[in-house]
């Protein structure tokens, strides 16, 4: 910045650090590629600028309350679980909730069983569930470690399970999408669903936490 | 395609290292493991990613593995298990 006030004071311009804006880091090869397809279909008219626009919204705006909705209605009714556990997709259209074309699967946790989600090739996620995924989840740390030492990146977001418990990792390679359906907490027996959902955290349908206690 | 594999059948991922698209994960090739459910046709990921139809279909499987048979060193339970979505052409008989 030019600095052309008169010297009558003897402030040190001691320069201090800051942080780039995103605009000055060099753009990446992906990021120039995906700009100009973007600009190409918008040229082209295959969509609009307003419709681009429109979409990335929509994609924010998806949060892991549906997921938590549909967990909720879970424990409550054994029917719905067992149709959820079939297709999720089919049981969030009950609820009216559009989990996507895109086929997504439950597995549930048990007393037997704990079940963690990683996408070990890339970062597959149900988004349209469960919200767009935490940057850890899209880490070479989280993807790698989590087939190899599962217990250990539990442990790392405080969440031991039992020897006798099997950790069971699910790597989503291909074209399903996987959640965890979590088991209910106890001491909740007689809440409504609202009040269960408020228990469920996105962390807990990747599998790397459990659904909050009651009063905690 | 009907699918060559049943719940239950045991299936070894072949150790096959080709190269370009595959989503056959490298720490289950040449690892034998167990179908949990047929999942159904699927377009080969390894065509569509360059352009081409995918067809035919793949029949797709959930394919369970303990995890320790996956990892030589591997600390956690003896009884962890670790599943993996593959497609028909990376699998084969006992």
């Amino acid at each position: 910045m030019a600095h052309d006030h008169p010297h009558d004071h003897d402030h040190a311009h001691q320069p201090h650090p800051f942080q780039p804006d995103l605009e000055e880091q060099p753009l990446t090869h992906y990021q120039v590629m995906t700009q100009a397809v973007g600009d190409l279909l918008i040229e082209k008219g295959v969509f609009s600028a307003e419709e681009l626009r429109a979409m990335l919204e929509a994609i924010d705006a998806k949060s892991p309350a549906a997921g938590a909705r549909m967990v909720a209605r879970a424990w409550v009714d054994a029917d719905f679980k067992a149709r959820m556990l079939e297709d999720v997709n089919k049981a969030a259209a009950e609820l009216g909730i559009d989990a996507g074309g895109i086929p997504i699967r439950a597995v549930e946790n048990t007393g037997e069983v704990h079940n963690v989600i990683v996408c070990t090739l890339c970062s597959c996620y149900p988004r349209l569930l469960i919200g767009l995924p935490p940057d850890w989840y899209k880490s070479r740390s989280y993807r790698s470690r989590t087939v190899r030492e599962p217990r250990k990146v539990l442990a790392e977001f405080g969440t031991t399970i039992p020897e006798d418990v099997e950790v069971r990792v699910h790597d989503s390679t291909a074209d399903l999408r996987y959640m965890v359906l979590p088991a209910r907490p106890a001491g909740t027996e007689g809440w409504d669903e609202e009040a269960l959902a408020d228990l469920v955290s996105r962390d807990c349908m990747i599998g790397v936490t459990l659904p909050k206690s009651p009063g905690v | 395609m009907s699918a060559r594999f049943a719940v239950g059948d045991s299936v070894t991922v072949r150790a096959a290292f080709p190269p370009g698209h595959v989503r056959t994960p490298f720490f289950v090739r040449g690892k034998t493991g167990r179908v949990t459910r047929v999942l159904g046709p699927y377009r080969n990921p390894e065509e569509l990613a360059y352009g081409r139809s995918g067809e035919p279909a793949l029949p797709l499987y959930r394919v369970l593995f303990r995890t320790a048979e996956l990892w030589d060193d591997y600390a956690g339970a003896p009884g962890d298990t670790t599943v993996v979505d593959i497609y028909e052409n990376w699998l084969e008989g006992p």
